[in-house]
């Protein structure tokens, strides 16, 4: 890889440059976007870095052909990526489906704001967190990465492409404002020591490869456009030579088989930070931005004597739920901070069932949690 | 009359696909089979060509063919092919597309790409209505026309497609009917050899449709109605102005082919300039 491509070294920047520089890293070539605020600056770095590097950039009329563009890059060989926030994101939707049911590796990163709707262009939010999972019409999995410092943003993103490879899905940078716009050291390493999850591209001559038969993982190896292969590629239901079939016996096992490839290999993809877990009688759940103010608030729990962990998200989607169930066996009760009236607290709740108490720490964006407000909950969950 | 060869059928179609979702006098055979023998005459090689489509009946011709496609999601087609043209410039891109499809829901996808002049060739089966849905109203139903969702007939203008990509910026613009199949193959040749993109439309029968509800059930009425209603373009430009006012006829034929920039060549320019080691 070119050294233009890794920019080797310790630099100060946002976590939106951090996430196109990660981007870059990690192989993109193809970067189509539409701007928004405030992950216009993702957009902006790759506009500027693309060309030099020997990629493509397009602005978009929108968020629907950016995304589409993502999918048609991918299928002509590149590694493909995106950005927006929540007016864009919701856009993505539609595509985000096709992505998964024709199985296209690509990353979007969405930095999000307040919403609904135009909401607080310039001030943070956590609202997309349940979109992410559940916005695009149809049952899907999907992985969707938290990063809370610009550092994360960059390796996150190498992550996300990586994932987006070996799982052969468009993969969500769930990035939040404040991260996206705050200033840090970044680290970045040699090209030769960033490790790279390649294309699965199929050994099958084309007389004998089927787009759609997976491996034992579940996950089948793709092709590039114009190798002779000769593939039909849709968003209708198909089979495993990709032509489509319409009827409950083709429906039933591709649906089955693209949720499973993630949920059956969740053990694989699950990541996140535990701190102090051990003698915890209360947890605090937390994610992206917010994960910093509720370490703060465990660290200050702590000075007092008061046995407080934090388990910090790395994956949202998957959901880590096997540490989350094994902690609420033996734990008084979660706290969950997050900038939204709750939304992954469900999913905390979901799993740690009704023995004990999930309390979320809302906030309806626009600024940060106060740190006292934490505190409270976690003063009542201790009583 | 215009059916594919032996020779086009084995060498580009996908036997297994068929028999077709196509009813019986559908247009889009026909376009289906222009296109392949224009591909034929240009001598493409086929794995080196990319079709891409959107939703609807003519988008399904993809499914047919024998070579790389992708069948996407509605009036988005334009900007998938983008996206594969961008990251592969050397294959060629086919984009099969409706009125419905490219004009409704696509058409920001439609004049963005004609105005980026992005070398793919795009080809859209205007049958007036939205055919796969059952007959509804389309940016290109006729004043008057009777569809399901206009049924006292249709009181908006439509669109004239060639107009709107001509006044986009496309590089190629041809528009015929199904039955000048000769005069379609040729303009979908020039299409497909056009540095830049190039737009054919091609007005066709859906005798399912916007056919049954419009005195239109066979095949061989819409070939009355392109009759009585079009004119060709050297014939047309031979009218006195007032004339060419009056006759509120559909211009048929080559309607533009220019050069221009095009995109992935600028591009090339752009990273030549700016590509570091
Ligand atoms: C987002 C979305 N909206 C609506 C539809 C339903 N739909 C399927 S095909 C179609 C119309 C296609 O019309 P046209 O492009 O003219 O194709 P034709 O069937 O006439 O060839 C519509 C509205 C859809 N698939 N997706
Ligand atoms: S409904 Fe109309 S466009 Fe669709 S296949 Fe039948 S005739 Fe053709
Ligand atoms: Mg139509």
């Amino acid at each position: 890889m070119s050294e233009q491509a890794v920019l080797t070294g310790e630099h100060f920047m946002t976590g939106d440059e951090a996430a196109a520089e990660g981007g870059l890293a990690a192989g993109c070539r193809f970067f189509g976007g539409y701007p928004i605020t405030p992950a216009t600056e993702v957009t902006e770095v790759m506009a500027k870095r693309l060309p030099g590097v020997g990629g493509v950039f397009i602005q978009m009329e929108d968020e629907m052909a950016s995304m589409n563009t993502l999918l048609g890059a991918a299928w002509g060989g590149m590694k493909s990526m995106t950005s927006t926030s929540g007016p864009g994101f919701s856009l993505m939707m539609e595509n985000l489906g096709l992505g998964i049911i024709t199985e296209t590796p690509c990353v979007l990163v969405n930095v999000q704001r307040g919403g609904p709707s135009t909401g607080l262009p310039t001030l943070v939010g956590q609202q997309d967190m349940m979109q992410a999972k559940w916005g695009s019409h149809g049952d899907y999995e999907i992985i969707a990465l938290a990063p809370s410092s610009p550092q994360e943003a960059f390796d996150f993103t190498i992550h996300a492409f990586n994932f987006s490879e070996q799982y052969r899905l468009p993969v969500l940078l769930m990035m939040d404002e404040s991260v996206g716009h705050m200033f840090e050291k970044v680290v970045i390493p040699k090209a030769e020591d960033i490790k790279l999850v390649p294309r699965r591209i199929t050994k099958d001559k084309p007389a004998d490869y089927l787009p759609f038969k997976p491996d034992d993982d579940l996950v089948p190896p793709m092709i590039e456009f114009g190798e002779g292969y000769r593939v039909h590629i849709t968003g209708l239901t198909h089979d495993e030579k990709g032509y489509p079939v319409i009827n409950a016996e083709a429906q039933q096992p591709l649906v089955r088989r693209l949720c499973e490839k993630i949920t059956k290999n969740a053990d694989k993809i699950y990541m996140y930070d535990e701190r102090e877990l051990d003698d915890a009688e209360v947890v605090v759940i937390s994610y992206g931005i917010t994960a910093r103010i509720a370490q703060q608030v465990v660290n200050e729990c702590r000075a007092e004597g008061k046995k407080v962990g934090h388990l910090r998200l790395i994956t949202c989607w998957p959901f880590p739920e096997p540490i989350v169930r094994k902690l609420a066996d033996r734990i008084k009760g979660f706290v969950v901070p997050e900038i939204n009236l709750g939304q992954m607290s469900l999913e905390v709740e979901r799993v740690a069932g009704r023995g004990i108490p999930t309390i979320c720490v809302p906030n309806a964006g626009g600024e940060v949690h106060n740190p006292e407000d934490i505190h409270a909950v976690i003063r009542e969950v201790l009583k | 009359m215009f059916r594919p060869s032996k020779h086009i059928r084995e060498k580009y179609l996908e036997e297994e696909m068929w028999p077709s979702i196509f009813c019986q006098g559908c247009g889009i055979g026909t376009v289906m089979n222009a296109t392949l023998r224009a591909i034929d005459k240009v001598g493409l090689d086929i794995d080196q060509t990319i079709f891409v489509s959107g939703i609807g009946c003519s988008s399904r011709v993809p499914g047919y063919l024998d070579a790389d496609g992708l069948h996407t999601t509605h009036g988005r087609a334009i900007a998938f092919a983008t996206g594969v043209k961008l990251a592969n410039p050397e294959l060629t891109v086919i984009v099969f597309t409706g009125d419905g499809d490219m004009a409704g829901i696509g058409g920001n996808h439609f004049i963005h790409a004609a105005r980026r002049n992005v070398d793919l060739t795009v080809i859209c089966v205007n049958n007036y209505n939205y055919g796969m849905t059952g007959t509804q109203v389309s940016p290109t139903t006729p004043v008057g026309g009777i569809t399901m969702t206009s049924p006292y007939g249709n009181v908006e203008s439509p669109f004239d497609l060639s107009a709107l990509a001509i006044g986009a910026g496309a590089a190629y613009v041809a528009k015929w009917a199904t039955m000048y199949p000769h005069e379609m193959m040729t303009a979908i040749k020039k299409g497909i050899e056009k540095k830049g993109f190039a737009f054919i439309e091609t007005l066709a029968a859906c005798p399912t449709g916007y056919g049954r509800k419009n005195k239109m059930k066979e095949g061989k009425d819409h070939m009355l109605w392109c009759k009585e209603n079009t004119i060709g373009k050297s014939r047309y430009e031979r009218l006195s102005e007032q004339e060419q006012n009056s006759c509120g006829k559909i211009v048929i034929g080559e309607l533009r082919n220019i050069e221009k920039p095009e995109f992935t060549a600028e591009w090339s320019k752009l990273v030549e300039q700016h590509y570091m080691e």
